[in-house]
């Protein structure tokens, strides 16, 4: 019997906890700027005087928020191009990238509530921008729920590739329709008019933050890929001794 | 798409597929008889879970209302497709040479008009039982545009659900958060037509103008994907 010949993408099979050196320095990279983020938040920013030490939880809570954004904005993109090219590549990015959005969307739902009862007197108000992270919240718990419930690959493939075309597209419009219905929370400070209302060691604080974070989510969907993709390969494998035992 | 010689022209196409489901749907009542009796039931059940008083109806009504509309647009939105997989006709509409955002279309436009009636029959019972006093036309364009940008996208998510193993499930848990922008709109613009002092109509009539053109225009594109077998 000839050996099973491997699919020839770039995703080969490793035994053991084994990672390509790309992987390893965006590891490092991932590590040192976080351990640099948390000095920043934690020490090098000045405490705020009206909220106190609890103002530092902003410096994970914006960061988080724009990669939850970022994750969402991927799995869009990762949609139209499964849409486009069918290569399972596509597919995997969506499904890892939604993965990790959830997470970081559930963080930041946590620290911003953490925030909110000290500063707003509750955990949780049916503010625009908190309503509206909610609403993408439960799309992408659709989104993943609607993968996991299709057993053809292929059409779950495709499913969700529009589920993720068409929630990032009515993010914007839920967006307005809560802004309509009520407005409560802070006014941007970073992307006030006449620039950033706060001193430059916060704005520096929340820079290193926002550079560490970004790097954490890159981290973490290049890893879940690689785990998705070896799934891919898996499959193939399997189908392909199924066919040859035929 | 490449138009083949010879193909039934698309509004030709369209015509005959809203004409086959509402004659389906003429043959067995299931959703105009089921979706009535359960939108008003909604309305007679809400009436126990809120207390109504006669100074805030014209603003707590009209979430009632659109509640009940949603849940018996999304009870005729599944049925649609679960007929179709039962009889075995999607396989027979998948063969046809016809475009499938005919398909859409056409599934779009029959569960508007099915919802439209539903809607138009428990209209009148609601401002009766809820004592409530309308502006009409105000009313019926709200209603109208915000059921068109409920099938839209109900009609896509159903195409979806209908696939999947917890179908029943997987329905309203995709398309409540997709549709929440109409609930709230349609529900501001029918307060403000019961008069409540809500704010102006127009912004919420706007705002679901532009959904519908957004849902519709994007489902229409993405559909071929979904019926793809």
């Amino acid at each position: 019997m000839q050996p099973i010949s491997l699919p020839d993408h770039p995703a080969k099979p490793v035994t053991g906890f084994h990672l390509d050196p790309k992987t390893l320095f965006l590891l490092g990279a991932a590590t040192i700027s976080m351990l640099a983020a948390l000095y920043a938040a934690l020490l090098y920013a000045p405490t705020e005087r009206v909220q106190g030490a609890v103002q530092r939880i902003f410096y994970f809570h914006v960061p988080l928020a724009w990669t939850s954004y970022l994750a969402f904005f991927v799995v869009m993109v990762a949609g139209i191009g499964y849409l486009w090219k069918g290569t399972p590549f596509w597919d995997a990015l969506g499904r890892a990238s939604a993965e990790v959005g959830l997470l970081l969307t559930t963080m930041m739902l946590l620290t911003g509530s953490l925030w909110a009862r000290p500063i707003w007197g509750t955990w949780w108000s049916w503010d625009a921008r908190l309503t509206t992270t909610l609403l993408l919240w439960f799309i992408y718990v659709g989104y993943l729920m609607l993968r996991s419930s299709v057993d053809d690959e292929r059409k779950a493939a495709r499913y969700a590739a529009v589920i993720g075309i068409v929630g990032a597209l009515d993010i914007p419009i839920i967006h307005q329709s809560v802004v309509w219905w009520r407005s409560l929370h802070p006014e941007s400070v970073v992307l006030a008019s006449g620039g950033p209302a706060m001193p430059q060691s916060m704005q520096l604080a929340l820079l290193i933050s926002l550079v560490a974070f970004t790097i954490l989510y890159a981290v973490l969907v290049t890893l879940r890929l690689r785990i998705e993709r070896l799934r891919q390969d898996i499959r193939l494998l399997r189908r392909r001794a199924l066919e040859r035992m035929a | 798409m490449p138009h083949a010689q010879g193909r039934t022209p698309f509004l030709v196409t369209v015509r005959a597929l809203v004409w086959r489901d509402l004659l389906a749907e003429y043959r067995s009542r299931e959703v105009l008889g089921g979706g009535t009796v359960f939108a008003l039931l909604t309305l007679v059940v809400f009436n126990f879970a809120i207390d109504l008083r006669l100074e805030n109806a014209a603003e707590v009504a009209p979430g009632i209302l659109w509640i009940g509309f949603a849940f018996a647009g999304m009870l005729s939105f599944g049925r649609s497709f679960a007929n179709e997989r039962e009889r075995g006709t999607l396989d027979g509409l998948l063969l046809a040479p016809i475009d499938r955002g005919a398909i859409y279309l056409a599934r779009a436009i029959t569960n508007t008009i099915l919802m439209g009636v539903v809607e138009l029959v428990s209209l009148p019972v609601f401002v009766a039982l809820y004592n409530v006093r309308a502006a009409w036309g105000e009313l019926l364009l709200t209603t109208a545009l915000g059921t068109i940008g409920f099938t839209g996208a109900g009609t896509l998510v159903a195409a979806i659900a209908a696939n999947t193993r917890a179908r029943e499930i997987m329905l309203p848990l995709l398309l409540l958060p997709l549709t929440v922008p109409v609930l709230i709109a349609s529900v501001k613009a029918t307060a403000e037509a019961l008069g409540a002092r809500a704010a102006e109509p127009l912004p919420w009539l706007q705002l679901l103008a532009g959904f519908d053109v957004i849902v519709v225009a994007a489902s229409f594109l993405v559909f071929e994907y979904i019926l793809d077998e």
